[in-house]
């Protein structure tokens, strides 16, 4: 069993939710990242997201290409990326940390390499944004031969058939990208979210986690109640911006944005 | 290597999933599939369908003004002093340059599948003008994408687009330029993609598009061959056209690519020179990888970060390039080649002064490339120029270039 399915299937046993936090890797300094990394799990949360900064990233809002230019600004590689995990393993080898990002910088690496420094560093997941399953013939047995976890993306536009093929190409979770549109955008209407993850989850046993447009307490609630696990993304990046300077100043935001969250997940319960 | 292509090579590309040979493909996230296999699905049956392709063909006589001309350039060929040089005159269209035969097409998709939104990307302004021209015929809201640089180096176009009732919307992202305008109109594409069509301007992006907007540019090549054989009783020895995206060239080569005594050349923007680094030749100079939803040859660093670009010519200043162009480099049969901004500027003069026509910057680069290859070739040899867009919308620069303020 992978770490993140481990982690999945606990929560579950506990009735709980999984919170998932992305943040981009090299925002707003690669010396920064493992840090964080480590603060975020004290406050409570379940799966990192670790986003792999790329110089046109296409499905994300302003908020996370300036992460991007940040991140990039200071040499962020991909491989200076999988150094970060490796970093952050030394001490913590329970939480899963899953990249994502865009295909080109995994193509510019070589697939196999990649995948093999990937294990090596102690990544559990990958999901790739630009990569539909049809396009994954060459990287997926490279990932199933070392455990590595693809993790796809479900649309509202994903019509049945697709979401049972992808579903089939995918294992740890499914995310769910709760609108139609980029990230950071505040157009999320709860009721859809609920039925589409109903429908979702008659067609796969996978657990659904659900992105985009969760921004506080009251959205992570909303959207936990129907789903396995909330991702948070946008509203952590926008935080690490307005508090790049301050390093402990900022560390005590995160922690203040995800405390209410874990709470409000645990408190759906009962 | 070079390969013989043959017809049954050419009908089985792009393959069901877009790929030529290792290029193409639909690399874009889950939101946009759906739309795109609709569209493949919609295309693959108007393609066929007699009222559809009776509609095109009428709007490109009666709207475009086509076919265009093909002209010999006789003072030029003389000055050249080598193979007998002639002009596809793209120039000429509706509109002023080969963009508009490829929104004709698309527009009249979006009326079948009944978008009313109409969203784009433009560079140099020519793709975006033509886009802001058929809304305005169809009577359909028209976003246009521009970099924030284009939109300062292409003023004429912007508020062209404007009195044409399209929004422009300058994309202050990135390297802000072409790259930047698409990443910005897939976003778009990404949030309205329930009633909004992207007319993409060039044979790049996610499957269909490079299929489709190559079978809409196609109209270029099947002129000039048959428009060659008539005036000279024979088909060209070489065909040169500049590659941004690559969809004038592709349109020029595709009916070309059995005739193996046809050679291709494409073009592309050597900016300040390859050896410098700052250019927009990702053909020349470049490797494979996978942006704006496929796998094409492209300009990156050693991480896969995408590099930024130089040319003159806005409407080359791109990355990346359409696939079937990869695959056309990859199998041997086009020659991809570069020329600097000083070599197209100096065929820009020596065009308007020598045949007073004024090319594009972007078809300059044909110009000069092509002149040089004639120099080399017998008097009884043909090469065609593909002037794919008018220069008007480059006089700002060239002045500027000049120190002239106008």
């Amino acid at each position: 069993m992978s770490r993140i399915e481990g982690v999945l299937q606990t929560l579950k046993g506990q009735g709980r939710k999984a919170l998932i936090p992305f943040i981009t890797a090299g925002d707003p300094h690669p010396d920064e990242t493992v840090g964080l990394m480590h603060t975020m799990v004290d406050a409570g949360v379940d799966i990192i997201e670790l986003g792999v900064p790329f110089s046109d990233p296409m499905a994300d809002g302003p908020v996370i290409q300036l992460a991007c230019e940040r991140a990039l600004k200071h040499g962020t590689s991909l491989r200076r990326v999988l150094a970060m995990v490796s970093e952050f393993r030394k001490t913590n080898d329970t939480t899963p940390v899953v990249l994502m990002g865009y295909l080109n910088p995994i193509e510019a690496m070589g697939y196999e390499a990649f995948a093999d420094a990937a294990v090596a560093a102690g990544v559990d997941g990958v999901l790739t944004v630009d990569l539909p399953p049809e396009e994954a013939d060459q990287v997926a047995p490279l990932f199933a031969e070392r455990g590595l976890d693809p993790i796809f993306l479900l649309a509202p536009t994903t019509t049945d058939e697709r979401i049972r093929a992808i579903a089939d190409h995918s294992s740890g979770y499914v995310y769910y990208v709760s609108f139609n549109g980029v990230t950071g955008a505040a157009k999320i209407n709860v009721d859809e979210v609920a039925a589409k993850v109903a429908h979702i989850h008659e067609l796969t046993a996978l657990p659904v986690g659900v992105g985009f447009g969760i921004r506080d307490a009251e959205t992570a609630a909303a959207v936990g109640r129907v789903s396995d696990g909330v991702i948070v993304g946008s509203v952590l990046v926008d935080t690490i911006a307005r508090n790049q300077t301050d390093i402990d100043a900022l560390k005590r935001a995160l922690t203040d944005l995800l405390n209410p969250m874990r709470e409000a997940l645990d408190s759906l319960a009962s | 290597m070079s390969v013989k292509l043959t017809e049954e090579m050419l009908t089985a590309l792009p393959d069901a999933r877009g790929h030529f040979g290792a290029f193409g493909g639909r690399f874009v996230s889950e939101t946009l599939m759906d739309s795109l296999m609709t569209l493949e699905r919609e295309y693959l049956r108007l393609k066929n369908d007699p009222e559809f392709q009776a509609t095109f063909d009428k709007d490109l006589a009666d709207y475009v003004g086509r076919p265009s001309p093909l002209y010999f350039a006789e003072r030029l060929t003389r000055e050249t002093g080598g193979a007998q040089i002639w002009l596809k005159r793209e120039d000429l269209n509706h509109t002023g340059a080969h963009k508009v035969n490829n929104t004709i097409g698309q527009a009249l998709l979006a009326s079948f599948l009944g978008k009313k939104r109409i969203i784009a990307e433009t560079g140099a302004g020519q793709h975006g003008v033509a886009t802001a021209t058929v809304c305005a015929r169809l009577g359909l809201e028209c976003h246009v994408f521009m970099g924030a640089d284009d939109v300062q180096r292409q003023s004429l176009n912007v508020y062209r687009m404007k009195l044409l009732g399209a929004q422009v919307h300058a994309v202050q992202s990135g390297s802000r330029t072409l790259k930047d305008a698409m990443n910005d109109a897939m976003r778009d594409w990404v949030t309205n993609v329930d009633d909004t069509f992207y007319i993409i301007g060039t044979v790049a992006g996610p499957h269909p598009y490079p299929l489709l907007v190559r079978d809409f540019q196609s109209v270029i090549g099947r002129e000039t061959r048959r428009q060659s054989l008539e005036k000279t009783g024979k088909l060209p020895d070489a065909l040169v056209a500049c590659v941004g995206g690559g969809s004038n060239a592709i349109g020029m080569f595709y009916p070309f690519l059995t005739d193996e005594s046809v050679q291709l050349y494409g073009v592309e923007a050597g900016g300040h020179g390859i050896e410098t680094g700052e250019h927009a030749a990702p053909l020349c100079a470049g490797r494979p990888g996978v942006l704006h939803g496929n796998r094409t040859y492209l300009m990156e660093d050693d991480d896969g970060q995408i590099a930024s670009t130089h040319s003159v010519s806005a409407g080359l200043d791109y990355p990346g390039v359409g696939p079937e162009h990869s695959w056309l480099k990859d199998i041997g049969r086009a020659n991809y080649v570069s020329v600097t901004d000083d070599e197209a500027l100096e065929a820009f003069r020596m065009l308007t002064l020598v045949e007073g026509i004024m090319p594009a910057l972007e078809s300059a680069h044909a110009v000069a490339y092509a002149v040089k290859l004639a120099a080399t070739m017998d008097k009884d040899q043909m090469v065609v120029i593909n002037v794919s867009g008018r220069g008007d919308k480059d006089i700002h620069t060239v002045a500027q270039l000049d120190g002239i303020e106008l």
